[in-house]
């Protein structure tokens, strides 16, 4: 009994460093996207990460990365106004929940529905709130993107 | 292709345009707290057992001092009239 807890936890291990170590690094763009601050992304991938591990022997086939993606999505809305006033990055001006959707919709690629489903929201204020983050992002003069 | 799909792809473009190494720390650390996590829930479900198991036992015990199905004698002699 003990050996086989063993033997699982070393497997869990292995199989989620394997997994941490090729995903951690566009989970952390994703983050840092959203907090717009290095320290907060970093806390936030870590917080979702150990989640993922918690929950890998009851993943069941679902993806580890569409797992620890959903994971930290809902963090991030959960502690979005702590994030409110965060001037950092490229979505600075946006609100918590406009770059929660952009980043979700474009950056992660994920599909309006699926984005609506996640966060439940109606699709088309996902759709609205796409569409004025897009806006409000190119609005922004070009020397100040960087 | 509309002007709308063309202005997402323009700030697709912006988003993807750096990408941060990871810290060399943060998978074992997020792996340590991951494990923690499930101590502490093992732990829970452990204690959760053992509260049952014990309540079980007291109710057991219970039982066999009481024996609360045996029916117990009336206490209340039948009224009589007294005519």
């Amino acid at each position: 009994m003990k050996q086989r807890r063993t033997d699982r936890e070393r497997r869990r291990a292995r199989e989620f460093e394997a997994f941490a170590g090729g995903a951690g690094g566009r989970l952390l763009h994703t983050a840092l996207l959203l907090t717009g601050d290095p320290a907060a992304a970093e806390r936030l991938l870590t917080e979702a990460l150990a989640d993922t591990y918690a929950r890998w022997d009851r993943l069941r086939g679902e993806d580890p990365y569409e797992r620890a993606r959903t994971e930290l999505a809902l963090r991030f809305a959960r502690s979005a106004r702590r994030y409110r006033r965060r001037p950092g990055g490229i979505l600075g001006r946006l609100s918590p929940q406009e770059r929660l959707v952009l980043v979700l919709r474009l950056h992660e690629g994920i599909a309006e529905e699926q984005t609506a489903a996640a966060l439940g929201l109606p699709v088309e204020r996902v759709r609205a709130l796409c569409a004025r983050a897009v806006a409000a992002v190119r609005s922004r003069p070009p020397a100040a993107v960087s | 292709m509309s002007s709308y799909d063309r202005k997402q792809d323009e700030v697709r473009r912006m988003l993807g345009a750096s990408r941060p190494a990871l810290p060399p720390g943060l998978t074992a650390r997020a792996a340590g707290r991951g494990r923690r996590i499930l101590r502490r829930r093992r732990r829970l479900r452990t204690a959760g057992w053992v509260l049952l198991a014990l309540a079980v036992c007291a109710f057991c015990v219970w039982a066999a001092l009481v024996r609360p199905w045996v029916a117990s004698p009336a206490q209340t002699p039948p009224l009589v009239w007294d005519r």
